[in-house]
């Protein structure tokens, strides 16, 4: 493939919007897993929960400050890459992004100083109910940006005025059913990763023999949240997969692997798509099962890809692979996740090393399922930017020379990389120092906007307290 | 409803001049500075405030493409190469302020990283202002000028221009904010780096002469316009006898109002133009209904809260910060760092 302006835009936005999905999805779980936290704490008054709670309040900061710096390039690449998308559809997707920024900012940044600073000040009730702010704030965040990208999938609520949208009906757009679909899609995902990650780290402290009673509650909490909440996601990437085949019915087929149309549809489990001859290699299907996946019918006439123009088809090996991945990765956490906690109702958990090592070598596993899952959505949607309305090709901006796309590419890839490996770094040093038995009193230099300055002093808390916890 | 958000934009615009400014100018001096005390003093003078500051200029890029979508789409793609270089020193020095702390050995690379991100992110903010003013190459509404349309000689001054600006703002925070040896620094600097502006101002003045660029013509146009510059002047003058007087409270907002007023003599003579000659703010106005969503929720509530929950920040942390907190931060680094190692080596055991 040639190396044009336009692939070159698509892989930056590809990989500057992946590795920024990385830590809001993390921070959302886990911003309201501390509220449940914190809600027990006040509760119980055990003060393990307590203790867990500032562990993972420190994590939280380092991952939501990555978080923060990595999405102000998101604020400026649709200008600077996509022009023509921004000046074409600033109308309603401006608009929408001015929201998620404000909302984020008022919500998060002003009680999330609270959380940092305010244990002392401010009364357990107070303290309990900025920690849900900041929670409702991460998802209020996420809400804005699932109707951006759900008005991009189907687009609703429009007309189209010199050239430009114009939003007619706001609400059609807010209340979209598809928004209503794959936004609380993207939260059970979220949860999932915070869940997932925060047993993992349980499963690693009992793995090495340390901090037994947060490790206990990291692990169970974590397997009960996702023994309940894998079926529940299952259920809502169902409902999504309804909506796809609704509107979007050559991103359906792409997912299936489907190239012509069949009555009543098999359903492809595995193959090598091969788009030069529109056909299969060694697949490996099952009769009448995708007419029922599709359909719940078992007659019912699917639509293949040839019924597509060529250039209306998507790229079919990307969401082929990418969708079984992360069904995949859903089914093995399903089974992880079902498998500890009967281990773990029967008692017997802490003595199965095997399964601790699951679950502790787990912790990828969301994260690989949330960036396979918007593969699958975002180059499903391929050759629209706006699905049926305004091409990729269109969007970009008409005079983005391939020179320019190269420099920044190479620029992004090579900060980024620098950036996150220290960050990672940071992340597991807080991990491997682990939770200590010494409440963090805030510093009098650290500050509400500097969320990570929390980590500093207190990791020298820690420190401190290290040999006592050996 | 335009007006509105015209003055929505503009104040994020002009807050996030003023705020990063000053952070950005101490990243520039940073590079100067000696010894690793004053170093440290400088860190803990803009830690507070940096993360929030940095927002305004994120509530300006989404404001102006939600209610201005032409001139965010135009601008954007026009200076896809110097905000390039700008997110890149900006993400730079935004981590080195977590990172310079976690290590000894490499503290080198995350203060370079520091002073030269702040350097090129106000150089490249300084440039496109300057190819701005002097008029981008736009046909028909569509940028034609490539991947180098913005440079020109003009547009490298202005960006050195605001650097020295930023410096400017940097030193009159230490001034404000320090005691002792920054103090006294902040104070030399100053005079140094306001004679510089001076010398920039003319110069600039000359070229807009020399080149005949269109904003002098309106200057010519609307003579009231002149108000700004003399507000400017006044303060200028202030600004000279605070120093005088080492009076430590003034050189900061005399150096604030000589910004405001030039950030108001630059809108002023753009006015009704938001893309200088050739896209006028009615033009670029994204459709009422755009405009009303966003009025009856961002920017009836969220703004002003906003604006309040800074002001709120900026009292509790004014004042001079104390030696001793200065000190604090400096021993923690260091003990942090002999700890940190320790702790490694005790959890290899």
């Amino acid at each position: 493939m040639e190396l044009s302006a336009l692939l070159l835009s698509r892989l930056q936005f590809a990989f500057t919007v992946s590795f920024h999905i990385i830590f809001p999805s993390f921070t959302i779980g886990l911003a309201a897993w501390l509220t449940v936290l914190e809600a027990l704490h006040l509760v119980t008054g055990r003060p393990a929960y307590r203790t867990v709670f500032e562990f993972w309040l420190k994590i939280f900061g380092v991952a939501f400050g990555l978080g923060v710096v990595s999405g102000i390039v998101m604020a400026f690449e649709f200008g600077t890459n996509w022009s023509e998308l921004s000046r074409v559809s600033g109308p309603i997707q401006g608009p929408l992004l001015t929201y998620e920024t404000f909302t984020a900012f008022a919500l998060e940044a002003s009680f999330f100083g609270v959380l940092l600073f305010g244990r002392q000040r401010v009364s357990p009730w107070l303290y309990l109910v900025s920690t849900g702010m900041v929670a409702l704030g991460t998802t209020l965040s996420a809400f804005w940006i699932m109707v951006n990208n759900s008005w991009m999938q189907v687009p609703v609520g429009y007309a189209i005025e010199y050239g430009s949208f114009v939003p007619t009906d706001w609400s059609e757009i807010i209340f979209s059913p598809v928004v209503w679909v794959r936004f609380p899609h993207m939260l059970l995902a979220s949860y999932l990763t915070g869940a997932f990650c925060v047993a993992a780290t349980g499963a690693w402290y009992l793995l090495r023999r340390e901090f037994h009673a947060e490790a206990r509650i990291m692990l169970r909490m974590g397997l009960y949240l996702a023994a309940i909440l894998v079926p529940v996601q299952l259920f809502f990437g169902h409902l999504t997969g309804d909506y796809v085949h609704h509107d979007q019915p050559a991103k359906f087929a792409a997912i299936e692997g489907r190239w012509h149309d069949e009555q009543p549809a098999s359903e492809v489990l595995l193959a090598i798509p091969d788009e030069a001859t529109q056909s299969n290699r060694y697949a490996i299907s099952v009769p009448v099962l995708g007419s029922f996946i599709a359909s719940m019918s078992f007659d019912s006439k699917e639509v293949g890809l040839t019924d597509f123009p060529g250039q209306d088809q998507p790229p079919v090996l990307i969401p082929f692979f990418a969708f079984r991945i992360m069904v995949g990765c859903g089914l093995v956490m399903l089974l992880f996740a079902w498998g500890g906690t009967y281990l773990s109702v029967k008692g017997r958990i802490e003595q199965n090393r095997a399964l601790l090592w699951c679950t502790f070598l787990s912790f990828p596993l969301p994260h690989i399922a949330i960036l396979t899952g918007w593969f699958t959505a975002e180059v499903g949607r391929q050759p629209w930017t706006v699905y049926g309305v305004l091409r990729t090709a269109d969007a970009l901006t008409p005079f983005l020379t391939t020179r320019a796309a190269t420099i920044s590419l190479v620029v992004f890839c090579a900060v980024y990389v620098f950036i996150f490996s220290f960050g990672t770094l940071y992340i597991y040093r807080l991990l491997r120092a682990g939770p200590m038995g010494s409440l963090v009193l805030p510093p009098a230099s650290a500050i509400p906007n500097r969320p990570m300055s929390v980590v500093d002093h207190s990791a020298l808390a820690d420190t401190r307290h290290f040999p006592a916890g050996e | 409803m335009i007006l509105y958000w015209v003055a929505v934009l503009a104040i994020s615009t002009l807050l996030y001049v003023l705020l990063d400014g000053f952070d950005l100018g101490i990243g520039i001096l940073f590079a100067g500075a000696r010894s690793g005390a004053v170093r440290e003093s400088m860190m803990s003078a803009i830690t507070p405030s940096w993360d929030g500051n940095e927002t305004w200029l994120v509530a300006t890029g989404v404001v102006l493409w939600g209610a201005f979508p032409v001139v965010y789409a135009t601008l954007l793609s026009a200076f896809y190469l110097p905000l390039l270089l700008m997110l890149a020193g900006l993400i730079l020095r935004g981590v080195a302020f977590e990172f310079r702390h976690r290590t000894e050995r490499w503290r080198w690379l995350w203060d370079t990283s520091f002073a030269g991100g702040s350097l090129v992110a106000t150089f490249t903010q300084g440039l496109t202002v300057g190819a701005l003013v002097e008029g981008l190459p736009i046909s028909n509404g569509h940028y034609v000028g490539g991947d180098f349309g913005w440079l020109s000689a003009f547009a490298l001054l202005c960006g050195i221009g605001l650097c020295i600006g930023y410096a400017l703002l940097g030193a009159s925070c230490f001034v404000r904010k320090c005691d002792g040896e920054l103090r006294d620094l902040g104070y030399r600097l100053i005079r140094r780096l306001s004679l510089s502006l001076l010398v920039f101002l003319i110069a600039v003045f000359v070229i807009a002469l020399a080149e005949n660029l269109r904003v002098m013509e309106r200057w010519l146009e609307r003579p009231y316009l002149l108000v700004f510059p003399a507000i400017g002047v006044l303060a200028a003058t202030m600004l000279a006898s605070g120093i005088r007087r080492r009076r430590d409270a003034a050189p900061f907002p005399m150096v604030a109002i000589i910004f405001a007023a030039a950030f108001g003599t630059l809108a002023i003579s753009f006015w009704p133009y938001m893309i200088p000659f050739s896209i006028t703010i009615d033009q670029a106005a994204a459709p009422h209904s755009s405009l009303a969503f966003m009025f009856w929720g961002a920017g009836l509530f969220v703004f002003p809260l906003t604006l309040l929950y800074t002001a709120v920040n900026y009292t509790v942390f004014k004042g001079k910060i104390s030696p001793a907190e200065a000190h604090y931060q400096r021993e923690t680094s260091h003990e942090r760092s002999a700890q940190i190692s320790t702790a490694t080596k005790e959890g290899l055991s």
